[in-house]
């Protein structure tokens, strides 16, 4: 930001009137105002941070899935969540999300859920 | 090891025996119960129970020993870069009255993408890993049983692996956590978009562990040039972090403000802190207070950084603080050793006590200068979010350099820290979840679409997979040591001699660090005094001699250095003849006893002898003498030949003989202890007199090997030889 003088006489004009109560009021309602966008990003995203914590959730350790996710997001599955191509994977071989982990870090785990997601 | 003693140590082997298989006893965090109530004579109101097991200040010697606790959680930062001598550390601050035990990462944590594992050393804190994670919940689940009150673990959940720190922390029993997406932004240069979706998901499992969580927003007055000008903006950072921890499920009484005053003396301190701590409290009422000490204005004086924290103490009693944070007075110099954090966590309590019920007494003026300067502060806040709001929110404003200038809001000096939204580690990383995107465990925040599934796993999504690890804490997978060149049973091996090889070294911060202190005055200039001290530690023999602080007294009569180096020799401790152990008794007990049996003293300095200031420290109730507990006594002087003390004694009535005998040339000590005990049997007194004998070179041992009754020798004091008084008297009416 530029260089400015401090010009709070001016700028205070329509707050100075303000009850305490009112002021405190007024501070919080724009903090929400503030804040309503960077909620509404934090609900629709997801990083491969969140889907490693959501494997580790899942009983794998962290080397797992940081494989699990570095082969998912090089395929751009990201997008439907880590943990559910671990979970429809383990479904459809009747195996354990373990194995289903292990599996979807090589090409044949991967084409499936890859199709699963493009099909359906 | 769950019943362990005062007298034993923490064992790290046995710790990390089976730690596979350990998992921690409770979530959450835990706020101390407050309980006015009397502790010995006294009557408290902001105190909670006391300790099972703990050190008292110094001066509670004096009054009954008593350790009142203050109401809030106090806390200590402890992170040496190994944690298996932190854990020593723990131990200690807890006897000290920390419930509050803060681990520091080390270096480069927060950049990196992922969890570490294994035991790796740290530099500037330790590597936060699983396995040292469970090793010290493990340890601090022993020590809270031990002192008898719950203890708060805390470290970190920042950086660009935040959602899987905040798992890790919610399976390893981690009660409470710094989490705030600014500090990523502003001072890690993490992307801030990645930083507040990241922000979002662990703040929602913290919320689940029921943590408290701490925020950011005081790095900004350690980082801005003139600390108290960043006060209006403090006020938007707390409420940034504060609103969207709230908005991602955290409960307002779980959300902490991380405040410090600002300034520091020689500014005006209260008066530039108090309306600022007024003015956040008043619009932060429903959150709570973590109140810190101040860390921008320290330098290498501890003393200096004691006052400091003291007057931001003061701050806290005339305003709140539900959690009490410390700093260390020599973090100013070096990454904090033992002994700083027992002093930090002593200041904190011994003023806290101090101030006990102070606004009781005193109250804050609500008019004149403190509410205009706290309504202003306040105004100034007011503004600084229209701005941001009307410049197109909060990324627009990180932008255009809006947080961390200088100015005091709306002043702005145009110096500060401004950060491109697609810039930064992690930049460009985040990913718009799909309609069908779905995670199946618990505390997961956001769209999460399980419902494709079922409706029955709507409200407990990990149920689709029989659970997670949080509801089973058998399917977490636990990785031991990957790096064989660095971890923990390395550096224990490499120090095993001083644990279980009979030796000794002295040490600051790791087990046989070798580290001393040196504190010098010279006559003379500060740099002729800087080399001189460099020199005289090289000629003590130390290695890596290093100045710590220097303080001019005068610029030409003298300055002060203090100076740090490393020996390297061990003690053998068998090698070591401990002086016999001094018993007492309560102060009370000996009044009481000496009230029913009225014992009296002669005393002087025998022979040739004028030293005179030893007895009268062990006489006098102004010294705490003997005369303190009833016991009256005859003062014969100094020079005092052998036999006047027989004489005086007989003459008196008096029990007991108290002979001085300094000087030891020629072993005329020993000499003047065997006349005076031939003299009394000549007189046939003997048996009705106690013969103690006492100087600087004189033990115990040398002096009942010379017909003494007792002996005494340096650091005596009235109490004990009042004790040995009592129970020799006791013995002889026993006789009679």
């Amino acid at each position: 930001m530029i260089e400015r003088k401090d010009d709070f006489q001016e700028r205070r004009e329509h707050l100075k009137n303000m009850k305490d109560t009112e002021l405190k009021a007024y501070f919080f309602e724009l903090a929400n105002k503030m804040m309503d966008p960077l909620v509404d990003l934090a609900y629709q995203n997801t990083s491969k941070s969140i889907e490693r914590s959501v494997l580790l959730r899942m009983g794998f350790s962290s080397i797992e899935a940081k494989g699990i996710v570095d082969a998912l997001s090089e395929e751009e599955l990201l997008p439907y969540g880590a943990g559910h191509a671990v979970y429809i994977l383990a479904k459809k071989h009747h195996i354990s999300l373990k194995e289903a982990g292990v599996l979807l870090q090589e090409k044949d785990g991967i084409d499936f859920v890859k199709e699963f997601f493009n099909h359906e | 090891m769950n019943n362990i003693k005062p007298n034993e140590k923490l064992d790290v082997r046995e710790i990390l025996k089976d730690i596979e298989h350990y998992h921690p006893q409770k979530r959450g965090w835990v706020w101390r119960d407050i309980s006015p109530q009397k502790i010995g004579q006294f009557r408290y109101e902001q105190v909670s129970p006391s300790l099972k097991r703990f050190v008292p200040l110094p001066s509670s010697r004096s009054l009954g020993n008593i350790d009142p606790q203050p109401d809030c959680v106090v806390t200590t930062e402890i992170a040496s870069g190994r944690f298996e001598d932190d854990i020593r550390r723990m131990r200690m601050a807890a006897y000290h009255g920390a419930d509050h035990v803060m681990v520091i990462r080390t270096a480069g944590q927060s950049h990196f993408d992922g969890l570490l594992e294994g035991t790796p050393q740290g530099i500037g804190g330790i590597p936060v890993t699983r396995k040292q994670l469970r090793a010290q919940r493990k340890a601090l689940d022993i020590i809270e049983e031990e002192v008898g009150r719950p203890i708060n673990y805390h470290s970190y959940v920042s950086g660009v692996a935040g959602p899987e720190i905040a798992v890790l922390f919610t399976e390893e029993g981690v009660n409470g956590a710094h989490q705030d997406p600014q500090y990523n932004v502003l001072y890690r240069n993490i992307n801030a978009i990645r930083s507040f979706v990241d922000a979002a998901e662990s703040k929602h499992i913290m919320a689940y562990a029921n943590m408290a969580q701490i925020d950011g927003a005081h790095n900004a007055n350690a980082t801005a040039r003139d600390a108290w000008k960043v006060m209006p903006e403090l006020l938007v950072q707390h409420a940034i972090n504060s609103v969207f921890s709230e908005r991602s499920g955290i409960k307002k009484e779980n959300i902490a403000l991380s405040t410090v005053p600002p300034a520091a003396s020689p500014t005006p301190d209260i008066k530039l802190n108090l309306p600022y701590a007024v003015a956040l409290r008043e619009f932060f009422s429903d959150y709570k207070m973590r109140a810190q000490m101040n860390t921008k204005y320290m330098d290498s004086s501890t003393r200096e950084a004691t006052v400091t924290h003291v007057l931001n103490l003061l701050i806290s009693r005339l305003t709140s603080a539900d959690i009490q944070s410390t700093i260390t007075p020599d973090e100013g110099r070096n990454v904090p050793w033992h002994i700083y954090n027992i002093e930090a966590l002593d200041t904190a309590k011994q003023a806290l006590v101090g101030m006990d019920d102070l606004l009781s007494m005193v109250g804050l003026k609500d008019e004149g200068y403190l509410v205009e300067k706290k309504r202003e502060i306040q105004e100034r806040a007011v503004l600084m979010l229209e701005e941001i709001i009307e410049m197109g929110g909060y990324f627009e404003a990180v932008e255009a350099g809006m947080f961390v200038d200088s100015g005091e809001y709306p002043g702005r000096n145009g110096d500060g820290i401004k950060r491109d939204i697609n810039g930064g580690v992690g930049a460009n990383t985040v990913v718009k979840r799909d309609k069908r995107y779905m995670a199946p465990v618990t505390a997961h925040f956001g769209y999460n679409n399980v419902e494709q599934y079922g409706k029955q796993y709507v409200e407990e999504p990990s149920k689709l997979i029989d659970g997670c690890t949080f509801e089973h804490p058998d399917m977490i997978t636990f990785i031991d040591e990957l790096d064989e060149t660095d971890n923990v049973y390395l550096r224990l091996d490499s120090t095993e001699k001083y644990r279980s090889g009979g030796l000794l070294k002295p040490e600051v911060e790791w087990l046989g660090d070798g580290t001393v202190t040196v504190d010098l005055f010279f006559p003379t200039d500060i740099r002729t005094a800087e080399a001189a001290a460099i020199q005289t530690g090289k000629k003590m023999n130390l290695e890596n001699v290093e100045i710590i602080h220097k303080e001019v007294l005068h610029p030409s009569e003298g300055t002060r250095i203090q100076l740090k180096g490393v020996i390297d020799f061990d003690i053998k401790i068998d090698d070591l003849k401990l002086p016999e152990v001094v018993k007492s008794h309560s102060e009370d007990d000996v009044i009481n006893y000496v009230k029913k049996h009225p014992i009296k003293v002669v005393a002087g300095t025998a022979g040739n002898d004028e030293h005179s200031v030893g007895i009268r420290e062990v006489l006098d109730i102004k010294h705490g003498g003997v005369e303190k507990y009833g016991i009256a006594y005859e003062y014969l002087g100094t020079s005092v030949p052998i036999e006047k003390f027989v004489d005086a004694a007989i003459e008196t009535k008096s029990q007991v003989i108290m002979m001085s005998t300094i000087i030891s040339h020629d072993e005329v000590h020993y000499k003047s202890m065997l006349k005076l005990h031939n003299y009394a049997v000549e007189k046939g007194v003997r048996d009705q007199l106690i013969l103690i004998a006492g100087g600087t070179q004189v033990t115990p041992e040398i002096a009942r090997k010379n017909k003494m009754d007792q002996g005494f020798g340096r650091g005596t004091k009235g109490i004990h030889i009042a004790s040995f008084v009592i129970d020799q008297h006791k013995e002889m009416m026993d006789k009679k």
